[in-house]
């Protein structure tokens, strides 16, 4: 296992390399430009004149290799300058956005926190409803419950979040006056007033991306339970006699769940990846809005390091679940 | 006695009150919400208009300019002018001076030292400033003491109030951004996102393209203001939902920029939560005409270019007959409804400067028709199409991404169906066809099309830069790396002749003639330019709200300052 593990790791590298200049070029050779947002009333020579001092008009491999070099080099030195007071990254220059002209991992630090705690908050909502649904429909298959929950799939599969979540905000916010519309990222949660109100404005985005990922969990659970229902070793524990609640949360649950564990771990990058439809609509400003940001303005060092991020934690977690599935199940070595 | 104490009392009580009613920051917190998010406090790094709009609520200039276009003075004691002596004899310098004891919201006095490093700052080399064109033809800025600012300019200058005049153009402090200039302008990230300023507020927090939280400036020159003691400006998400938060859920007292089609408008208003707030700058949507032949069989390098004169554009009666063809009344009610008004001008404001032409307004189908038919342009194999020497009178008409747009393209589309016009549509993503990349062929600078729309606008009431841009020397080539103003790439030196006379006029009278003709000769005379719809920016406040004058001369919050709390 160790070694597979190695193995996986140091492949990783060359992989992660290629999908770095591949996502570079796309960038750079995607048209537009970082002026694209600025009014039709600065004249030609200044726009000129502000792309060069952003470096943009450097020839591409010359930028290439410096993001590479502030990536893998000025970035960990200035957190470790940041952690112990160091000075490795003195004088360097941090990777900038050519939008805002901040570091661009200061960004992400301030847009992980809602992103994770908005999006992840939806991802196990939507894992705690789907995985019961998934069973119960299984067990009762094409029972009126087994119905009503491919119903309920295929509204969250099918209905576009823009559409859902407007719909919540119309009757929630609008209607009810029960949440408010923006997501306010300046809260301190640190008396239960403000635990409440940080309640309440998670509530509509959570349940529209809540939604969406029980949806297709949801699916998984119930074909996975489906598999299992019929095998030998199923009909064994029920002629032992055992009582149905022990076959089903037991036997065929934990089998499976191996298949439902490996999808959910995969699924987890796009926690990190945020969700650019709903926070835009409900002004989270995590790490989607981010980045839908950042392609509208062209900002190509922002969009660069993100979609790097997302392939190092999309690669990262691929390993995570051949790993979790091994560990799950025996029959699985790599050796 | 009684009576003389009573009304003694009642003086006292209405001296108190209005004074009790302006204290700063009793009015609490001030809430708005920009759907696009503010991502740099620092004009002169950004040229953004959120970013504008959010510094100068922190950054002041010398003098900014009010509802009506007019110069009111912000950190001097008035405006500099030939009868007062702020301006010289010649018109080659313009003297400021600053308002006594007036201070940075840390504290430090605010000095003449301040404005001559804020040009050098603007005007170095490598520091890729944004507002340059304020600090154009001016030879020098020098301390004449610490109170005197003296704006020397290479020659003699019609209009001098362009450096530090307006939130394009603020004053910023030389200790903080000392060690921030020319190259090193984008790494100085606190300096940018919290500067130290004049204005009503001070930053205190700020998160890239999300929020800004500012509080009172307790150092602001009037001691009764600003009446709240702090306020946010909340970014993202679009202009529907700005709109919403303010006028359906109230959750945020003022939003910028809510262009959201007019039925939504009017149901949104309904709510009876806020109301939506318009001002008329000089913003017109227009169609632009291609002189040119975009003709993709024509070699790389010569298409769009001044070589081929436009097979069916270049005469003035197809042009004339497009223009006639189209309703801009309804244009504006299915577009912008209150936020829009249509206009046959390019310069439509602010009056005294527009020009009094009103012929395109009433759609004239027949009338195109006829001009049409005149033109030679006839439909001879009855599939209702036009033709003429065996071509097919067909346009290409491209513009960006954007709904309003979309429809506009749709309903010209039918009136020029109408007409005999076969109409190809595009539209194309916004951030490549402003993005101006000369490597590709959707910039709207390039006009690989016959018609183009889009808006456009003089940033300052005084339209003289503006005008410039339809000089022959300005259209978009190949040997300009398809850079350029003159989109048309039209071409009348009587236009070149008449502007160049423009810069050297002083007299107020004199020059807004010659705006007016310029305008004609683009517009009416020759519809280079097909003008259709004069838009107004559109912002939402709620009831609540006080104070809110929308200005389209500058900063939306010129007056955050005044501003308080319906109670």
């Amino acid at each position: 296992m160790l070694t597979f593990t190695l193995r996986r790791l140091l492949l990783a590298i060359p992989t992660l390399l290629v999908i770095s200049l591949v996502i570079f070029l796309l960038v750079d050779l995607a048209p537009g430009s970082p002026m694209a947002e600025i009014p039709l009333t600065v004249p030609p020579d200044v726009r000129q004149k502000m792309i060069e001092a952003l470096g943009a008009d450097q020839p591409v491999f010359v930028r290439y290799f410096l993001w590479l070099r502030q990536f893998f080099w000025v970035e960990p030195a200035s957190l470790i300058d940041g952690w112990f007071g160091t000075t490795l990254a003195e004088g360097e220059q941090r990777i900038l956005s050519w939008q805002s002209r901040s570091p661009v991992f200061t960004i992400i630090g301030q847009r992980l926190p809602q992103t994770l705690t908005v999006i992840g908050t939806a991802y196990l909502v939507g894992i705690l409803i789907a995985v019961p649904i998934g069973i119960y429909s299984a067990y009762r298959q094409y029972s009126w419950f087994d119905q009503a929950g491919t119903l309920f799939a295929m509204i969250g599969f099918s209905v576009p979040t823009f559409f859902s979540g407007t719909l919540l905000i119309i009757v929630f916010a609008v209607w009810l006056g029960w949440f408010p519309t923006k997501y306010d990222t300046q809260l301190v949660v640190n008396d239960w007033a403000s635990f409440v109100k940080q309640i309440k404005q998670m509530a509509m985005p959570v349940m529209t991306l809540g939604l969406a990922n029980a949806a297709a969990i949801s699916r998984y659970m119930r074909s996975s339970m489906l598999d299992n229902m019929g095998m030998d070793y199923v009909r064994t524990a029920r002629a032992k006699g055992m009582s149905e609640r022990t076959v089903v949360l037991k036997h065929v649950l934990r089998n499976s769940l191996i298949p439902v564990v490996t999808v959910i771990a995969l699924g987890i990058p796009a926690i990190f990846g945020g969700a650019i439809i709903t926070e835009n609509l409900f002004g989270v400003n995590g790490i989607g809005a981010a980045l839908i940001g950042a392609i509208h303005a062209n900002d190509l060092p922002m969009v660069q390091t993100l979609a790097f991020i997302f392939a190092v934690l999309i690669v990262l977690f691929n390993l995570i679940a051949d790993i979790l599935y091994g560990l799950l199940d025996p029959r699985i070595r790599y050796d | 006695m009684k009576l003389r104490a009573a009304l003694m009392g009642a003086v006292a009580v209405l001296g108190i009150a209005p004074a009790a009613f302006a204290e700063r920051g009793t009015d609490g917190e001030v809430k708005l919400t920009f759907p696009q998010a503010v991502s740099i406090m620092n004009p002169y790094l950004s040229g953004g208009t959120k970013d504008i709009y959010a510094s100068s609520m922190v950054l002041e200039p010398l003098a900014g300019l009010d509802p009506n276009g007019v110069l009111i003075p912000k950190l001097v004691t008035e405006i500099p002018t030939l009868e007062n002596g702020g301006i010289s004899e010649d018109r080659t310098s313009i003297t400021w001076k600053l308002l006594p004891d007036l201070k940075w919201s840390d504290g430090t006095p605010v000095t003449a030292d301040d404005a001559v490093f804020t040009w050098q700052y603007c005007t170095h080399p490598e520091g890729g400033c944004s507002q340059a064109t304020k600090y154009e033809g001016v030879a020098s800025v020098e301390a004449v003491d610490p109170q005197t600012i003296k704006v020397t300019f290479n020659g003699p200058k019609a209009n001098p109030y362009t450096a530090f005049v307006s939130a394009l153009s603020p004053i910023l402090q030389k200790k903080q951004f000392e060690a921030c200039l020319g190259a090193a302008a984008p790494t100085c990230t606190d300096a940018n996102n919290m500067p130290i300023g004049t204005g009503p507020f001070k930053v205190t927090g700020f998160t890239v393209n999300d929020t800004v939280t500012l509080a009172a400036n307790e150092n602001y020159r009037d001691p009764a203001k600003p009446a709240f003691a702090t306020a946010v400006i909340k970014g993202g998400g679009d202009a529907e939902g700005s709109a919403r938060a303010v006028m359906e859920t109230g959750e945020f007292d003022y939003a910028w920029n809510t262009q959201i089609p007019p039925d939504t408008q009017a149901s949104m208003l309904a709510a009876g939560k806020g109301q939506f707030v318009v001002a008329f700058g000089t913003l017109v949507e227009r169609l632009e005409t291609n002189t040119t032949d975009p003709d993709p069989a024509l070699p790389e390098g010569e298409r769009s270019t001044a070589k081929h004169p436009h097979p069916i554009l270049s005469d003035i009666r197809v042009r004339t007959a497009l223009s006639k063809a189209i309703d801009r009344s309804i244009l504006v009610e299915v577009g912008y409804g209150a936020g829009g008004k249509p206009t046959c001008n390019v310069i439509p404001g602010p009056e005294g400067w527009a020009s009094d032409n009103d012929g395109c307004i009433a759609q004239d189908m027949e009338g195109a028709k006829a001009l049409l038919d005149e033109a030679g342009w006839k439909d001879s194999d009855g599939d209702g199409v036009r033709d003429k020497d065996g071509k097919k009178l067909k346009l290409l008409y491209q513009t960006t991404v954007n709904p309003i747009r979309q429809d506009f393209q749709a309903l010209i589309k039918d009136w020029w169906t109408e007409l005999g016009v076969e109409v190809e549509l595009k539209a194309i993503d916004p951030g490549v066809f402003f993005g101006g990349d000369p490597g590709s062929p959707d910039t709207f600078q390039k006009f690989y099309a016959d018609i183009e729309m889009y808006a456009n606008n003089s940033e300052s009431p005084d339209p003289e830069s503006y005008l410039g841009q339809y000089q022959c020397k300005n259209a978009p080539t190949p040997e300009t790396q398809w850079q350029g103003e003159n989109i048309n790439r039209f071409c009348n030196p009587e236009y070149d002749a008449l502007y160049a006379t423009m810069a050297t006029t002083t007299d107020l009278a004199a020059r807004q003639e010659i705006a007016k003709k310029l305008n004609d000769m683009v517009t009416k005379d020759s519809m280079i330019v097909i003008p259709l719809v004069h838009r107004g920016t559109l912002s939402a406040h709620s009831n609540t709200l006080g104070g809110v004058q929308i200005n389209a001369w500058d900063s939306e919050m010129w007056n955050v300052a005044d501003w308080f709390r319906v109670k």
